[in-house]
């Protein structure tokens, strides 16, 4: 582990400058993609992608943030979504004050967030941060189970169960802009999704962020060096609690109303299941875990109940196969791609990915029969496949979605055997290339 | 002084309901070293086993087969899931339990539907048992209590008096050793968490119907059981049955009071009528905070005894 980490850390500037493309071209794409779902006929954008895409925006946010603490602290939180919230409900009252008269633009009414995010983070980093590892994920969970019951006990602040609701046509704007549209506000967040992503990259390349990597790896050692590794515990948690209060904020900004919610141990779940299945290990991991499970999350709970279910078996899959997350799985490739010997893998990967289908298919159709047995029976909904109602008490489908379960399991576990000796064949020559030269 | 005594009572029977959960969960962890978030799980599986078998068989069966089939549960998920993730250390382990619980939760769902399961106290046991100031002390409460004090005797009897306690608890420090002496310390380990296991299904039985049998009484308990593990100290079994019966206390006689925090100060002085968050906090009555307490006391002894009450350990 720690030799891995050394040699990432002197070949960072390299790997920095290798992949500077990749900011000008994301922003560039982030700005763009809203039009290419522009309705043309009707000359409006389509509220569904603008939406999606804003929120996809704001989770970006909050799960690097959250990974500053997970992945770059080695810190399990389970509170995360308090800063969040707080960042919302700031942000609320901020916008109620500004119609009132208090000269703040729309532009950085975020910064109102993320230093209410901040404060918060101060304040319950204090106290958790004086523990590390398993207590420190148990204190964080009470700390977000504390300030969720809170939000629902307390009126004059989070207005209870029906939240707090503001107006964020404010008409104060740098730019003169009215914010009445989706489209606007999607725009402000790009804009500040893409200022804190690159702060957060700027943070790990400090010497606070190097820092906190180390008391990760080998906390007793960081302790030798001379650095009190709680201070850093410490500062990392309240720079995340800044960060995701600016993502609060936006969300804030979006929806115009904030309920207890958003600052819930579902939404700090979330931020765990983002990060992680993005992978922990690399700085834009995170970015793919909330564009992934934002999108997918849209998508598939407009189409089925189970979403919970494919999420947690995604993630105990990745826990336990790909503890890297996606990240991981792209970034080992990476010397198989210097090597050319990429299409070596085509067909092995062939191979895999149609029992792999096969496993998923058959599994999803077991979960949405069983799920529309109770659930949606009781929704009075039914199971409409290829434009037929299948009929779930028939044991034609069951067979079909069983059979492809034990089929594509089966053929997966022989040819994952056969793919895993071609991969070791690979890496292994790559070594010995090495060796040579 | 009656409402003192009932809801002493009362919260006896919370506690010692706590106690069954957490102190699985605190076995556990001291021995492995994982934090299973899938226990309150385990616990509503527990509940909704223990309906479906006293449906169709009765009480006393259910008492015995559901916590047995949370065992068997507990076991397939240490055998064929911790130990692949265990070469990726705790945090992983701790995930995999992490991810558990949506799946059980969903399931759950899935099999049983979203709605209560009618779950109700056997005929046998819902008479009074004995009134006290006129106030009724249901049987099944002290059902509840004569089980769980089983249960406690039966544990310590287990660790503290027979050979299988004594490799238990010597595995629990010096594993290495333990292996070395000749014991099967994987299978000690898929005992202790089936064992674990097994608890929150018994308190799942008998809580299940005590409380309500749905699919959120995971989400609900969930949080508590680990403030109490936390609380009594990680690793400490006489901590967390302190821990247990305090915050059974606390939740059950925060409901009867009335008072807040203004009329503390009201000997003294008075405070203003405010109309802000403040003033909200100072003259909310106790009754609505109850939920909250358990946190905030988790929060305060951690600020004064980092290691909780009788924690010997850090992490």
């Amino acid at each position: 582990m720690s030799q891995t980490t050394m040699a990432s850390a002197s070949s960072a500037p390299a790997a920095a400058r290798r992949t500077a493309w990749a900011w000008p071209v994301l922003l560039a794409v982030a700005i763009a993609l809203p039009w290419c779902f522009y309705d043309f006929t009707a000359g409006r954008h389509s509220g569904f992608m603008v939406s999606m895409l804003s929120q996809t925006g704001m989770m970006i946010i909050f799960a690097l943030s959250y990974n500053m603490l997970m992945g770059q602290s080695g810190l399990l939180s389970f509170c995360h979504a308090v800063f969040f919230g707080m960042g919302g409900y700031v942000t609320i009252h901020t916008l109620e004050a500004v119609g009132k008269g208090m000269p703040i633009p729309m532009e950085l009414i975020p910064l109102c967030g993320g230093a209410a995010g901040l404060a918060t983070a101060i304040v319950y980093g204090y106290m958790a941060t004086k523990q590390r590892a398993t207590a420190f994920a148990m204190i964080t969970l009470g700390i977000g189970e504390l300030m969720a019951t809170a939000a629902l006990m307390f009126h004059h602040f989070f207005g209870g169960e029906g939240g707090v609701t503001s107006n964020r046509m404010i008409e104060r704007s740098l730019f003169g802009l009215e914010y009445g549209q989706g489209i606007e506000v999607y725009y402000l967040i790009v804009g500040w999704t893409f200022l804190a992503v690159l702060l957060m990259y700027f943070l790990t390349q400090t010497p606070l962020g190097r820092m906190a990597n180390a008391t990760r790896d080998n906390y007793e050692r960081a302790q030798f060096v001379g650095y009190d590794p709680r201070v850093i515990r410490f500062l990392q948690f309240s720079l995340a609690g800044l960060f995701a209060g600016i993502g609060g904020s936006l969300y804030a900004v979006t929806y115009e109303i904030v309920t207890f919610d958003a600052l819930s141990g579902a939404l700090s779940a979330n931020a765990l299941l983002m990060a992680y299945i993005g992978g922990i290990t690399a700085f834009g991991g995170p970015i793919l875990g909330a564009v992934l499970i934002t999108v997918l999350q849209s998508g598939v709970s407009l189409l089925s109940n189970s979403w919970l279910v494919y999420v947690g078996v995604l993630f105990i899959t990745m826990v336990t196969f790909a503890p890297e997350g996606i990240a991981g799985i792209i970034t080992a490739h990476g010397p198989v791609k210097r090597a050319g010997m990429l299409g070596r893998l085509a067909v092995p990967y062939v191979r895999v990915i149609v029992p792999g289908l096969l496993l998923v298919l058959g599994f999803v159709g077991l979960v949405e029969l069983l799920s529309f047995l109770t659930i949606g029976a009781a929704q009075g909904k039914k199971l409409v496949l290829f434009g037929s109602v299948l009929n779930i008490n028939s044991a034609m489908p069951w067979t079909v979605a069983i059979g492809m379960l034990v089929i594509g399991g089966g053929w997966l576990r022989f040819e994952s055997v056969s793919f895993g000796r071609v991969w070791d064949d690979i890496t292994s020559e790559i070594k010995a290339r090495e060796k040579r030269s | 002084m009656e409402i003192v005594l009932v809801s002493l009572l009362n919260g006896l029977v919370y506690g010692m309901l706590l106690f069954m959960l957490a102190s699985g969960l605190t076995l556990i962890f001291s021995m492995m070293g994982v934090l299973n978030f899938a226990h309150a799980s385990i616990y509503m599986i527990g509940a909704y086993l223990a309906f479906e078998v006293s449906r169709w068989i009765g009480f006393i069966p259910a008492l015995i087969i559901a916590p047995i089939l949370c065992g068997a549960i507990g076991a397939a998920i240490e055998i064929w899931g911790l130990r692949r993730v265990h070469h990726n250390g705790h945090v992983a382990e701790l995930l995999f339990t992490f991810g558990l619980v949506f799946i059980i939760q969903r399931g759950v769902q899935m099999i049983w539907g979203m709605l209560p399961m009618p779950y109700r106290v056997p005929e046998w046991l819902d008479f009074p048992l004995f009134s006290i100031y006129g106030a009724n002390f249901p049987a099944y409460r002290g059902f509840m209590l004569l089980i769980s004090a089983g249960m406690l005797v039966a544990i310590w009897l287990l660790l503290k008096k027979t050979r299988v306690g004594l490799i238990i608890q010597a595995a629990l420090t010096h594993p290495h050793m333990v292996s070395a002496l000749g014991h099967n310390v994987p299978m000690v380990f898929t005992g202790v968490f089936a064992g674990g296991c097994a608890l929150a299904g018994l308190a799942g039985v008998i809580g299940g119907n005590y409380l309500t049998t749905e699919s959120s009484m995971a989400d609900a308990m969930g949080p508590i059981v680990f403030v109490v593990v936390v609380f009594g100290g990680l690793g400490s079994l006489g901590g967390c049955f302190i821990a247990s019966i305090i915050m059974g206390m606390i939740q059950t006689f925060a409901v009867v009071f009335d008072y807040t925090i203004a009329d503390i100060f009201k000997p003294i002085f008075t405070i203003p009528r405010m109309d802000n968050l403040l003033g909200e906090i100072l003259t909310v009555p106790m009754s609505r905070i109850g939920p909250l307490l358990p946190y905030a006391l988790m929060i305060l002894i951690l600020l004064v005894r980092p290691r909780g009450l009788m924690g010997t350990r850090d992490t």
